[in-house]
Order: C-alpha cells, then structure tokens, then sequence
C-alpha cells in the first residue's frame, strides 16, 4: 500500500527520534534516490527526484507544492507537511537544492521520512 | 439408544467470517510514515541583503560534516555518537561555564518558578555537498535526540510524569526552557 508506483529506489534512512505523520491528506511527497532498472536507460544512473508520478527537476518542486497547496482546504493550508523520502545514500547537494525550493516556496513544514532504527 | 446430538446451524459462518476479512482488510494501513520532523527556516526576500546575525561566539555549538561523513564539533573531530552528550551539556550549562552558551535568568510561572537557561544557544549544522544523506539525518536525530532527553528530565523532575503524558500547555512551557535551535547554513565546499 504505497501511494505512488516508485519510480527511484528508496532505502530508507534510519533513525530513533521519529515522529508519525498523523493525517495522510495533509501530508506530500517527495522521492529522491536512483532511478530503478527499467529507468536506467532513459533516465541514466543519477539520483533523480520524483514527483507524484513523474520525474521531476529541483525546479518544479516549487510549481507542485504551490498546486499541491491550492487543492487543499484552505483551514489545512498551513498545515501542509512535505515527506521528503529519500535513499540514504543521496548525496546532501541534492536535498539542500530540494530544501531551498521548498522554503521558496512556503512549506516549511517537513519530515525527513526513516524508519526506526532497532538498538 | 444413541442420543441423538443436536446440530448447530453454520451456514452463514462463511458469510461472517468473509465480512471480517474484508473489515480488516479495509482498516489496516500497512504504511506508517514516520520521520524526523524539522521546520525550515523562512526565505529571505530577494531584495534582502543577506546579514550576518551576530551572534556571541560563546552561544554558538558548530557542527560540521565533510564530504567523508566526518564529524567536527567546534573543532574537534567527534564520532556521532559522543554529539548527544556534548549538545546536552551545551544547551543546559550547569557549571556557568563561560565557554558554553550564556545562562539567563527568568520567570517560567508555576511550578517552574525562576530557572536560568541559556536562553540564546544556537546549533549550526553544516554539511558539505557531498556529505551522505544517512550521515547527515544522524547528526539531526542526535540533536534531536538531545533536546528530547532534556525535555524528559525537565517533565520528570517538575511534573513527575513522562513529557508525553503533559498537557499540551504544559508540554508548550517544557518547550519553553529548551527550545530547539537548529540552525543550517547553506551547503559549502570544507576541503575534501
């Protein structure tokens, strides 16, 4: 049950400090990692960020969660949290690129998606 | 004579048990979305100069990542996990020592009464561009992990009980006397 068919490779980060996202529909995507083998041709072996369905530049993030947020009820507007789901290999230059458009762009709010980490 | 054992009437079990396979099936969500939760720091106006926010060098804990996931914790290479213990001793201060944040001292209301803080204290995370993701999520959940600790002691020692069973005003005060200060600078090249 996931939301979108991945079209990168996500292994998750782990971590101990975690928090739920509580409702589902405030919350939006976004997927950083490799692009899977049936990708690789066309899209090559760098980490590629992904929207919904679709591949996406850094660029764009503005444009998704300015549509994103103009779909939702506007008491839930400001609640918007963006899930940033990325490998735990991706290199830090691509999350900071990710983390600029979305401050651009207003959604300030954002969780680092890991799972728990068992020790 | 055998007697005869009375029957009970099952058919409608498969209907029964049919409608609670599907009930479970429709109520379970399999995917939990968990994560570490951050707040971004809100954009500068394009025709803002950026400034330099001067900050007392005292009050500031700099940690940086390389591009080989090392740690640098105000100039000394540390492992990951000694940065929860230094990042608590640096946001609380107990001994008033002058090379951690300044303590300041004010009235928090009942039951906290006057209680010195260091009110001031900012966490610079710095990573480079090519720092792993995992290394820099760890740095984050130990600075998180920090301020979660502190908030547990505070809501043991004033009010007995675990920070998550507080009221959400009293969780707000808690809030209060360790607020999370974070702060990321915008990635740079540190050597390689």
């Amino acid at each position: 049950m996931k939301e979108v068919t991945y079209k990168v490779s996500i292994h998750n980060p782990q971590a101990t400090e975690l928090t739920k996202l509580e409702k589902k529909s405030l919350v939006r995507y976004i997927y950083v990692g490799v692009p899977t083998a049936d990708f690789v041709k066309t899209y090559g072996s760098d980490t590629r960020i992904q929207l919904d369905d679709a591949f996406a530049e850094a660029k764009e993030i503005g444009d998704f969660i300015i549509n994103e947020r103009s779909s939702m009820k506007e008491s839930e507007q400001p609640l918007m949290t963006v899930s940033i789901k990325a490998d735990k290999d991706t290199r830090m230059g691509v999350i900071a690129d990710i983390k600029q458009e979305l401050r651009r762009a207003y959604a300030l709010k954002i969780s680092y998606a890991a799972t728990q980490r068992s020790n | 004579m055998a007697k005869k054992i009375p029957q009970i009437n099952a058919s409608s079990m498969a209907d029964i048990s049919f409608l609670l396979l599907i009930f479970f099936l429709v109520t379970t969500s399999m995917d939990v979305n968990q994560g570490l939760a951050r707040r971004l720091p809100a954009p500068i106006p394009p025709d803002q100069k950026v400034e330099d926010k001067d900050i007392n060098k005292r009050n500031l804990l700099v940690v940086k990542i390389n591009s080989a996931n090392q740690l640098m914790v105000q100039g000394q290479l540390m492992d990951v996990k000694q940065l929860r213990e230094k990042a608590k001793e640096f946001i609380k201060n107990e001994n008033n020592a002058d090379y951690y944040p300044k303590l300041v001292e004010e009235d928090f209301g009942a039951p906290f009464g006057m209680i010195k803080y260091t009110k001031d204290h900012v966490i610079s995370v710095q990573n480079d561009v090519d720092t792993q993701y995992q290394a820099y999520l760890d740095v984050q959940n130990e600075l998180v992990a920090a301020y979660n600790e502190l908030r547990e002691e505070c809501a043991q020692k004033y009010f007995h009980k675990a920070y998550k069973e507080l009221e959400d005003d009293q969780q707000k005060q808690i809030q209060k006397i360790y607020p999370q200060k974070i702060s990321e600078a915008e990635p740079k090249n540190y050597g390689n």
